[in-house]
């Protein structure tokens, strides 16, 4: 029994095609490799059995974790969980403690704090690093290369080197403990500019030559031409600018002050600082941040994988 | 592509642009300023003090020791997490059914905020969480251990958490770069009797070695900028006597509050950069020499 090898999904429009980049040989693209019958992939049972074994395995290395932490969350306060013998099935499972977290702690402003931030992030990087990196990869304008090897360069600098300078900034700008001083500097992220700017790069050119000829300006060939064979690198970009806002601990932590003004991370600390002895309260507040986050990606994976095989990280 | 003095692609990347000089450019220079003065996180007057704030920080033992612990956690993290998201990436490469589960259950852990997983590995190496109960169940182990408390094992607590957080990261990284190792290889490879073991060393890994590289270089970079974890295991207190502290910690500590000292900080934060070009520059040249 064989089976078709699967190479990438040829994600969109040829995104793939030209592999140097810059004026290569127009119009000659090296051909695609297709979908051909190859030995190697013929799997004999045997080791289909023992990949099914070892990726659950590893599926109960990565997501174990998790599935106790919720087991932990809904046994109630007369179920014992400090035993020799843990049970993975609460005896009856209640939703108390996520009450009880509520009443402990605002968790509810936690997540509208949060959200802000996230919404702020999100917006400002799919908008702005989107123009920016098409205006550097499809636009010829003077100091082109100097903005780029800027934005390149701060590759190399971790954020926690400047984070504390960055609170100054901030602080003067009369945005410490607020959520806008949180969300404004990782509003657009220089790595993201450079994502967008490879994922552009790699739309085949002639498709942009021809909407020059035809007298398309920046805007119309960004929007009509560029922007749909980019889809995948921006659902990225939005996925990672949302997990970036949504689990950051240090910079909040830094910025805030006023427990009203908390985003969710600190507010969690904060609850495991205070009532750190009740494990399944904690538990419960672990999941109110876990849950949401966790189905906004299991709804996008496909977009995301995709996203990531159109070549957004190879650069 | 033609030559515009349009002032349109100007339009395009200022935005970014205006982002990159107020929130990474002027932050890396006053970085540099402030760490020779005395500036406080409450403003006030501020003056140049010289080189005091790096004298104090040659003196300062918990300096010594956040160093001493970056580098076992680099140590550490360094072949687990080059190697072992490989091997899990080979294993999710195939398109059995169900792949696409498995890929995104493995991704979970990396989309989960490090303070989630710090307060699940919490309760899981609590004294009495289910570690340590079962630990004691199958008698391996006579009382707790003290993962939380004990200044050794705290720090390796967190070194696991990190390299379980790491796992579906760079196994994505990978899984992107297995797609460009030759099929015709591991063809070649499997006729000439090549079993599997032989093949991921002699084909697998050779073919993504460039891929190696790079994650090598974001696997030490991030151990040396460990802090969630780190604070969250200990409570935010660095462990007995603060000794399980990394600079990014000592960092967070120095910019805030009435015992503040943003000039003491912002060393701190130089040598934080100096410490994370060592593997950038070490690996990068290893990876040229390879490559003669």
């Amino acid at each position: 029994m064989s089976t078709t090898t699967t190479t990438p999904e040829p994600a969109l429009g040829g995104a793939q095609g030209a592999v140097t980049p810059g004026p290569s040989v127009a119009g000659a693209r090296p051909p695609r490799r297709g979908r051909r019958l190859i030995g190697i992939d013929s799997m004999g049972v045997g080791e289909r059995i023992l990949r099914y074994v070892l990726l659950v395995f590893v599926l109960f290395i990565s997501i174990g974790p998790f599935l106790w932490q919720f087991s932990t969350s809904i046994k109630g306060s007369g179920e014992d969980i400090y035993t020799r013998t843990p049970s993975f099935v609460p005896a009856e499972p209640t939703f108390q403690n996520y009450v009880e977290v509520a009443q402990a702690i605002p968790v509810f402003g936690y997540i509208a704090n949060s959200l802000v931030v996230a919404a702020i992030d999100v917006g400002g990087n799919v908008l702005f690093a989107t123009l920016a990196g098409f205006a550097i990869a499809r636009l010829r304008f003077r100091g082109r290369k100097v903005v780029l090897g800027l934005f390149l360069a701060t590759l190399v600098l971790p954020g926690e080197v400047t984070i504390v300078s960055q609170f100054l900034t901030i602080r003067d700008l009369g945005l410490a403990d607020t959520l806008l001083g949180v969300a404004l500097p990782g509003m657009i992220a220089a790595l993201n500019v450079l994502l967008m700017y490879n994922a552009f790069r790699q739309v085949p050119e002639e498709i942009d030559q021809a909407a020059v000829m035809d007298g398309a300006n920046a805007w119309q060939r960004l929007v009509h031409i560029a922007l749909p064979a980019v889809r995948g690198t921006i659902a990225v970009v939005a996925i990672f600018s949302f997990i970036g806002a949504w689990d950051d601990f240090l910079w909040p932590l830094i910025v805030l002050t006023t427990p009203d003004n908390f985003t969710l991370t600190i507010g969690l600390q904060y609850l495991s600082g205070t009532f750190g002895n009740d494990q399944r309260l904690v538990a419960a507040g672990t999941m109110i941040a876990f849950i949401p986050i966790a189905i906004v990606f299991g709804c996008l994976q496909r977009y995301f994988f995709k996203g990531l095989e159109e070549g957004g990280v190879k650069g | 592509m033609r030559a515009t003095r349009s002032v349109t692609p100007w339009l395009f990347v200022a935005p970014a642009l205006v982002w990159l000089l107020v929130f990474s450019l002027w932050p890396s220079l006053n970085t540099l300023r402030l760490a020779f003065t005395n500036a406080s996180p409450l403003g006030g007057a501020t003056e140049f003090v010289g080189l005091q704030n790096f004298e104090t920080l040659l003196g300062d033992p918990q300096v010594w020791l956040a160093l001493l612990n970056s580098v076992i956690y680099m140590a550490v993290c360094l072949p687990l997490l080059t190697l072992l998201p490989l091997l899990i990436a080979t294993l999710v490469e195939k398109k059995l059914p169900g792949i696409a589960f498995f890929r995104t259950a493995f991704y979970t852990p990396v989309i989960a905020s490090a303070v989630v997983v710090g307060l699940i590995w919490t309760w899981i190496l609590d004294d009495r969480g289910i570690v340590n109960e079962m630990a004691q169940a199958l008698q391996v182990v006579q009382g707790p251990l003290p993962f939380l408390t004990d200044r050794w094992l705290l720090l390796f607590s967190a070194i696991s958490l990190t390299v379980w957080k790491g796992l579906g990261y760079y196994m994505i990284i990978y899984l992107a770069a297995l797609g460009n190792v030759g099929r015709d290889l591991h063809e070649a490879a499997a006729i000439d009797g090549a079993g599997a073991v032989r093949r991921f060393w002699s084909v697998t890994v050779p073919g993504v070695r460039g891929t190696m590289t790079l994650i090598a270089i974001l696997v030490c970079v991030s151990a040396l900028r460990v802090f969630s974890e780190l604070f969250i295991l200990t409570n935010g207190t660095g462990g007995p006597g603060g000794q399980v502290q990394s600079l990014v910690m000592l960092i967070q500590q120095y910019a805030r509050g009435f015992t503040g000292n943003i000039g003491y900080a912002s060393a701190l934060s130089l040598l934080l950069f100096a410490v994370t070009l060592v593997p950038m520059i070490a690996l990068a040249r290893i990876n040229s020499k390879a490559d003669r």
